[in-house]
């Protein structure tokens, strides 16, 4: 699939800020006043940014409350009710945690568990898409939920947590990636069902339908290399998971979060490039390309 | 569950104001269109579900019409080059100044050396027009584009059969069991092909795709053989010899329709190889009963096709003998051509037996009595349900014309010609080659030419050659070289004309082919004809008048530029006289007409030729106060007559319109055409619609319609006699002698019996270092140059990779990506790869036409048309490479002259790495028209 | 909407033939035609005349090669739209319910007023029958040509798909796969007729008829019927043996 940079960064953004938002709204930090101010406003910042990007990935924007409609069926109309529904609960509790000092823990929980909603709505919407084998797979969802809450707990500064956390995510992707590997063959799909021409011999494309250029190859057909990406792979790993969980060993401290932060956003930056580029649509095999 | 909500849609939306009917233009098919407008402009095509050609369907080219029609590339004035020639810089002028310039430049010519103006045509569909008026001129030198199209197929059935296939013929589609196609991607025939292929697929019948490439119709053939290319003729005569073997040909057929019996004359001497003749000079056959030699239709004989006459101790045998002695000879056993055709010895069998098998155990009977030339009455009508097709394949190589007359031998050796199941004629054919003019070259100035241009030599005192030998015309059409091309030689005009061989040239006048670029051998040579400068500064070729619709190549090498209108603004007309669209059981013609106004300032170029004719004074159009005879092309339509009451429509004639072929002109016949979708057919009666050419019902029928002035009764050739004359010639007898270095040629190539040699370049001793041929194919969805301007078509087509087996892909371990780098004796170009396994081992080939030269066409100059696309065009040169004998010999069939474009031998080397643009790239033309549009979404909604 | 009709009482779609497509990509162009002058915005065509154009179409034709050990390779021109699924993951996974399959024939369209354009559906669509237009940012796919099928300002026979109408080989079928009598049903019961790709789970509508078989044609079964002339010709007789076959049967004549 193509590497869209605006839905990397909606989902590696928003991912973190609802994670950070989930710790907020369970009060396992409760802060208040100008902490609660920063802490607030990032989680907000942050999933509103993504949202923000997200839209910028639509043909249009302006019929974007339209997308609210479909929850029963949708994970993306889910999603955006989740969002929403997660933005505006969390709003009182804030709101009370900044200006009163007194947080409302009921809201707070309901949030807490809209925005965990919103993060496995946001995995689902690809973990759903059974024409691309290595995303329809039950290790997807963990891999948004951890990094959300892996990232989530490193800007609640829950170091411990965000340790475990950490060693988790590092585990999920291992696992997404081993597994997922295997997928597009579990998923039986070749050239030959495609065609329904499997039966007569071996099937290949001998020209694609235009020699111009098209929507479904731009947006489906992206081809990385294999070495390119075991790199990716390595960086993804050790950037976003293991090199956060080894600073969160040190002495505590603004400059190690810091680090741990950045290695992280760095490291899930290229978990989510190749979470896209790696994914291989079914459709690529009407075009030579798998 | 709740019933979902589902948005009210409007159904029945109104689809057009008004539909127009008329003709398609995005090829020469010819299909019935229906015109959807809205607000007055072109809204949606579809196919004309009562016309006769295609019956509502319609190809991607006829859809895409609109792009056409709305091409950034439409000429929008007329042109005055300002640059120097090649350049493409050009100022627009008025339609008065350039018929003023046109006028002043031709006048002086017609007054003094008529030859002088060399007028040829491309894909135009008005010959019979431009021909009229290039006779009216006076010049000899006017042809149309079939010398470098198929004048192979076309000569080569016409001698042979008297039609040929496309617009002669068609297999007879609702009744075939077995279809055999030749060497064909698409052809004329495009739609009509199309659906009766899947005729053939929806009953199951059997069809057979001969042709080194496995592709579109020969993808869906059941059964494919992937011949060498040039070999089809011995793969045919290897059929034919298993036939013979087997007895599997319908002597009752041979003897009744054919010349079969004919009597060769054996003395010695000048009559040797000619037809043994009575003193009525009707030749003679021997009649089993009496064993005397009779006249061949003489009532109440039994002629005989085993033995002959002996007359003065000279045995003549009849043609059929010598047919079989020939064939029957072990060199055309499976096993001996089995290695050069690449078809193994049992596959031959195998096609030889289902043919006799369908032919002779699957025969139809139609219970449709009719009655023959000889007054014979018949109860039924008996057919032998095999069918074949060829084209190009068969027809551009320099052994076509003798491949092509052994295709129709192998029909008529069945019976299957004319005969239910079998191949077709479409009216005005069958008409044999007497019943065709003979070639005209008489010129004088100030006087129009002796006759027509074109027509069918039946000896060497048809010629169109000087008494030292010397051709008359600037093509050297009807010469030595190309005794029988009929067609004319348009791919030799711009060569000769430079060289100034036969002679000199003034104006060299072009309609609608784009010379400078996709129908010209040698590309990048003839570009520099073109510019080529005499050493005082003046062009060699001194003018060029050029008429186009489009932004194309030639349009860059012009002089003048006359605009023409695109096919939804003008009126055409697809008349008999011409190239029909008839078919099998109809006459039929057709007209387009202006279903828009154009909204340039340009004119139809018929229009235009007339005007510039009146401004001549051309006789036929000028009265005699010298005003113009005709208003436009419209009233020459409807007004001009070729004899009294045949006129270019056959339809809606006389004045109350019921003339049906012939009848006086009729001022509202093009409305009555427009009446009636824009076409008119007349059927032909059930007993006239089978064995044409012996079916006095049939041949009663075309007098009554105009077709003939008396009926034309006549049977096959399967012995050519006109080509002995050539021969014997060649043999030195009579007083018109080929030059010696031609005798040999003459005697081998010009046999009165089909033959087959290796191809000119497959027979050089080059060939060795060039061992793969390349081809050519022209994809459905593109006419020639024309689709690359279309924004819908060009998406499908829009670079020329190159296709190779799988066989060479790993012999030269290419891989996906890569680039090859072709190389023939003449030239050299690169192309990127694609592996293609359906096809046979030593072909490759890409698509034709598909390139563009940079500053072309409207298009971007890095378009993919330019940057990875090439034409192999360039790889052909129109001589053969030099021999050693101090001659350059023709790239052509040396019958015919038709230009042998699939002969190309080459040899591929893998491209070095990093190759990213195809070789060669032209240096850009500046376009004449501005840049386009960048993005599309046009509708025409209310 | 987005939700999925019970399953429709009629099932509109078509019927490809494998055996007969010449790859004339004819459907291609009356589809972009017609698409382009009716349902909802033109398909427009991007770099239309430069060097990367990039258009879109509601139906395509690709070709595929099959190389077989026994027998030559074949070619097969492969037309492709939108199939109509029974079970469309498209249309669950749209967020608007611009995506929808209607109740009455099962056709699935793209409300375009609705559409916001975020591709989800063409992501979900394993086919590749959805295109997002260039220009108007909306989800676009084969309409059956719902404009025409049921359209009152056509001609009865006119009322069909324009890709069926203008296919010059006769490729293509359209008509109500939901009842086993249609033609189109009889046609696929007699042909084999087969989905594409059915472990995606989306049970398509439109059915694909396998090209028929190649190559067959066998020397033994037919050869008897060519029974060659044994006596073998010689140098001075080169037709002996064919030359009294030829007087037996002109006698016969
Ligand atoms: N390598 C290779 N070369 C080939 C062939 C091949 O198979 N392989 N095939 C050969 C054959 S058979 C042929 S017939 C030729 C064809 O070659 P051409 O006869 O050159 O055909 P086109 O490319 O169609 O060019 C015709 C010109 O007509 C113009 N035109 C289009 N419509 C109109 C109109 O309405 N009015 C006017 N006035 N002009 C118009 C176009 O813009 C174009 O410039 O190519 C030959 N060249
Ligand atoms: N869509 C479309 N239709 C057209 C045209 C067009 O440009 N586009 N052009 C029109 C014109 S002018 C013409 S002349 C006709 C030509 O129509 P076709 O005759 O179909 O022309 P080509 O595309 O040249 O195809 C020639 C075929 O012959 C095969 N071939 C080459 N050499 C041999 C051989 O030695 N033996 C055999 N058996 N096969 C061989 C090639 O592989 C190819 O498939 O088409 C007309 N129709
Ligand atoms: S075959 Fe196609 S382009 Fe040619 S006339 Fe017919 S519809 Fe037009
Ligand atoms: S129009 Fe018919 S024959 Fe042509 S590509 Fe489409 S389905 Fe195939
Ligand atoms: S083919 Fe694709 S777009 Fe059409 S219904 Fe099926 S899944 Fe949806
Ligand atoms: S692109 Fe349009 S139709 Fe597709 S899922 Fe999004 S909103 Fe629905
Ligand atoms: S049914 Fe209509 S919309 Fe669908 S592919 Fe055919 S022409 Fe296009
Ligand atoms: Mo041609």
């Amino acid at each position: 699939m193509h590497p869209a940079p605006s839905l990397i960064l909606f989902t590696v953004l928003s991912g973190m800020g609802f994670g950070l938002l989930v710790w907020l709204g369970l009060g396992l930090r409760a802060p208040t006043g100008l902490a609660a101010f920063i802490l607030f406003g990032l989680g907000y910042a942050l999933a509103g940014a993504g949202l923000i990007a997200a839209a910028f990935h639509l043909g249009h924007p302006e019929r974007a409350l339209k997308a609210f409609s479909q929850w029963r069926s949708s994970w993306l109309s889910r999603e955006a009710v989740f969002s929403a529904a997660t933005l505006a609960l969390m709003a009182p509790h804030a709101a009370a945690s900044v200006f009163w000092d007194r947080p409302l823990p009921l809201l707070g929980w309901l949030g807490a568990a809209l925005a965990l909603a919103t993060i496995v709505a946001t995995a689902m919407i690809y973990a759903q898409i059974r024409a691309v084998p290595r995303w329809h797979h039950w290790s997807t969802p963990p891999v948004f939920v951890l990094a959300a809450l892996a990232g989530g707990a490193l800007l609640a500064a829950q170091l411990t947590l965000a340790l475990w956390l950490m060693l988790a995510l590092g585990l999920a992707m291992a696992v997404h990636w081993v597994l997922g590997d295997q997928q597009f063959a579990l998923a039986r799909s070749d050239t030959g069902t495609a065609t329904g021409l499997g039966r007569f011999g071996r099937v290949r494309l001998l020209e694609p339908p235009h020699s111009g250029r098209n929507y479904l190859l731009r947006e489906m057909v992206h081809v990385v290399g294999r070495k390119h990406a075991r790199k990716l792979r390595v960086i993804a790993l050790v950037l976003g998971a293991v090199l956060p969980a080894l600073a969160l060993l040190l002495p505590a401290g603004y400059a190690v979060v810091g680090l741990a932060l950045l290695a992280h956003i760095a490291g899930m930056l290229a978990q989510r490039w190749l979470f896209f580029a790696e994914a291989e649509h079914v459709v690529g095999l009407y075009y030579g390309k798998r | 569950m709740a019933m979902p909500r589902q948005p009210a849609l409007n159904l029945s939306p109104q689809v057009s104001d008004e539909v127009r009917k008329t003709t398609c233009y995005m090829c020469a098919c010819r299909c019935g269109i229906d015109v959807h407008m809205k607000q007055g402009k072109v809204a949606y095509i579809e196919g004309n579900r009562d016309h006769p050609v295609n019956k509502g369907v319609l190809c991607a080219k006829g859809s895409a019409g609109i792009m056409q029609h709305l091409s950034p590339a439409r000429l929008r004035a007329p042109l005055k080059r300002v640059g120097p020639r090649g350049s493409g810089e050009f100022q627009e002028i008025s339609w008065d100044e350039a018929l003023q310039l046109a006028t002043d430049w031709l006048k002086p010519l017609r007054e003094t050396a008529p030859e002088k103006l060399a007028f040829f045509t491309g894909r135009d569909q008005s010959q019979s027009f431009t021909g009229w008026w290039a006779q009216a001129f006076g010049t000899p030198n006017w042809a149309a584009h079939g010398g470098f199209c198929s004048v192979n197929m076309a000569a080569a059935g016409i001698y042979t059969m008297g039609g040929s296939f496309w617009e002669f013929g068609q297999p007879d589609w609702d009744r075939t069991k077995l279809f055999l196609l030749f060497g064909v991607a698409e052809d004329h025939d495009s739609n009509p092909i199309k659906m009766g292929l899947g005729k053939l697929k929806a009953r199951g019948a059997r069809v057979i795709g001969v042709n080194p490439i496995r592709s579109g119709y020969n993808a869906i053939a059941d059964d494919w053989v992937g011949i060498t290319p040039g070999t089809d003729g011995l793969f045919i005569l290897s059929l034919v010899h298993e036939l013979l073997r087997a007895g599997k040909i319908d002597l009752g057929y041979l003897i009744r329709y054919t010349n079969a019996p004919y009597l060769v004359n054996a003395h010695d001497g000048p009559e040797k190889g000619l037809f043994l003749r009575g003193d009525d000079g009707k030749p003679l056959v021997r009649d089993r009963r009496t064993g005397r030699a009779v006249a061949w239709d003489a009532p109440d004989i039994a002629p005989d096709l085993a033995a002959g006459v002996d007359i003065g101790g000279v045995t003549h045998l009849p043609v059929f003998r010598h047919l079989a002695d020939r064939y029957l000879s072990p060199d055309y056993a499976p096993e001996a051509v089995a290695q050069r055709c690449g078809i193994a010895p049992a596959r031959i069998r195998a096609i030889a037996a289902e043919i006799a098998r369908v032919a002779f155990e699957e025969e139809i009977t139609l219970h449709q009595p009719w009655t023959d030339f000889r007054g014979v009455k018949h109860d039924t009508m008996v057919g032998r349900p095999v069918a074949m097709h060829a084209m190009r394949g068969v027809s551009a190589h320099s052994n076509g014309f003798q491949t092509a007359r052994a295709l129709h031998m192998l029909q008529i050796l069945i019976g299957s010609v004319e005969t239910p199941g079998g191949f077709r004629f479409k009216p005005p054919y069958p008409k044999p080659p007497e019943a065709h003019p003979r070639p005209h070259a008489g010129h004088s100035p100030g006087q129009p030419l002796d006759g027509p241009h074109l027509g069918y030599p039946l000896g060497p005192e048809h010629l169109l050659i000087h008494d030292d030998g010397q051709p008359k015309r600037i093509d050297k059409a009807f010469s030595w070289d190309a005794p029988l091309s009929a067609h004319g030689l348009m791919h030799m005009v711009i060569s000769n004309a430079h060289a100034g061989d036969p002679y000199q040239i003034d104006t060299l006048f072009l309609y609608m082919a784009n010379m400078a670029w996709n129908s010209s051998m040698n590309t990048s040579a003839v570009m520099e004809m073109l510019t080529d400068k005499t050493p005082d500064g003046s062009y060699k070729i001194p003018r060029i008048i050029y008429s186009d619709a489009y932004a194309s190549e030639m349009v860059g090498f012009a002089d003048l530029v006359l605009p023409d209108t695109t096919y939804l603004e003008r009126h055409d007309c697809i008349s008999l006289l011409d190239r029909p669209i008839c078919e099998a059981d109809a006459l039929a013609d057709s007209i387009r007409w202006p279903v828009v106004a154009p909204d340039r300032n340009v004119r139809p170029f018929q229009s235009v030729l007339l005007d510039l004719g009146a401004r001549l004074g051309l006789p036929g159009m000028v009265r005699d106060d010298g005003t113009p005879k005709f208003r436009d092309y419209a009233d020459y339509i409807t007004h001009h007559e070729r004899r009294p009451g045949i006129g270019p429509l056959a339809g809606f004639r006389g004045p109350d319109g019921t003339g049906q072929g012939r009848g006086a002109p009729n001022p509202d016949q093009i409305n009555r055409y427009i009446e009636n979708g824009g076409f008119w057919t007349c059927h032909i009666p059930e007993d006239a619609q089978f064995f044409k050419p012996w079916n006095a019902a049939y041949q009663d029928w075309a007098v009554a319609r105009g077709l003939y002035d008396s009926p034309q009764p006549y049977v096959f050739n399967l012995y050519v006699e006109p080509l002995r004359k050539f021969q014997l010639a060649a043999e030195g007898h009579g007083s018109r002698q080929p030059p010696d270095h031609l005798r040999a040629r003459l005697m081998e190539t010009l046999d009165p019996l089909p033959i087959w040699y290796p191809t000119f370049t497959d027979a050089d001793a080059a060939a060795k270092d060039y061992p793969l041929h390349a081809l050519t194919q022209r994809p459905m969805a593109h006419y020639h140059s024309w689709g690359s301007q279309n924004a819908w078509l060009r998406q499908i087509h829009g670079h020329t990779p190159l296709y190779i087996s799988g066989y060479l892909w790993a012999q030269h371990g290419f891989e996906a990506g890569d680039w090859a780098t072709l190389t023939s004796p003449h030239g050299r170009i690169t192309l990127p790869v694609v592996r293609m396994d359906a096809l046979n081992p030593h072909t490759v080939w890409t698509w034709n036409a598909v390139a563009k030269r940079r500053g072309a066409w409207a298009l971007d100059p890095n378009a993919p048309e330019a940057t990875k696309s090439t034409l192999l065009n360039h790889l052909i040169h129109e001589l053969l490479p030099p021999r050693g004998d101090g001659l350059r010999w023709a790239n052509s069939d040396p019958v015919t002259g038709q230009a042998a474009w699939y002969d190309l031998r080459v040899k591929i080397e893998k491209a070095p790495a990093g190759q990213t643009v195809s070789y060669p790239a032209h240096s850009a033309q500046s376009s004449p028209v501005p840049k386009p549009p960048r993005n599309l979404a046009h509708q025409v909604k209310e | 909407m987005t939700t999925l009709p019970p399953t429709p009482a009629r099932k509109l779609g078509l019927v490809i033939d494998l055996d007969t497509c010449v790859g004339c990509h004819a459907c291609v162009i009356s589809c972009k035609g017609w698409n382009t002058e009716n349902y909802g915005a033109p398909l427009s065509d991007m770099d239309a005349y430069g060097e990367s154009p990039e258009g879109t179409f509601l139906n395509r034709v690709h070709s595929f090669e099959v190389t077989r050990d026994a027998a030559p390779p074949m070619v097969v021109h492969f037309p492709k739209s939108c199939l109509h699924c029974d079970d469309a993951p498209c249309v669950t996974v749209c967020p608007t319910g611009a995506s929808y399959k209607r109740a009455e024939d099962g056709i699935v369209l793209v409300n375009e007023t609705d559409c916001i354009g975020c591709g989800l559906c063409a992501w979900a669509c394993p086919y590749g029958a959805r295109e997002m237009d260039g220009a108007e940012k909306v989800m676009k796919k084969c309409t059956l040509c719902v404009d025409r099928i049921y359209n009152e300002n056509l001609p009865e026979q006119d009322r069909e798909p324009a890709c069926v109408r203008s296919c010059p080989a006769g490729a293509r079928h359209f008509g109500d796969l939901g009842n086993p009598e249609s033609a189109v049903s009889q046609l696929v019961a007699e042909r084999g007729g087969f989905d594409l790709m059915p472990e995606q789970g989306t049970r398509p509508v439109n059915k694909y008829l396998p090209p028929r078989g190649r190559d067959t044609l066998q020397m033994p079964a037919l050869a008897s019927l060519c029974a060659p002339d044994t006596s073998a010709p010689t140098p001075a007789r080169p037709a002996q043996g064919f030359l009294g076959w030829l007087d037996r049967a002109l006698e016969k004549l």
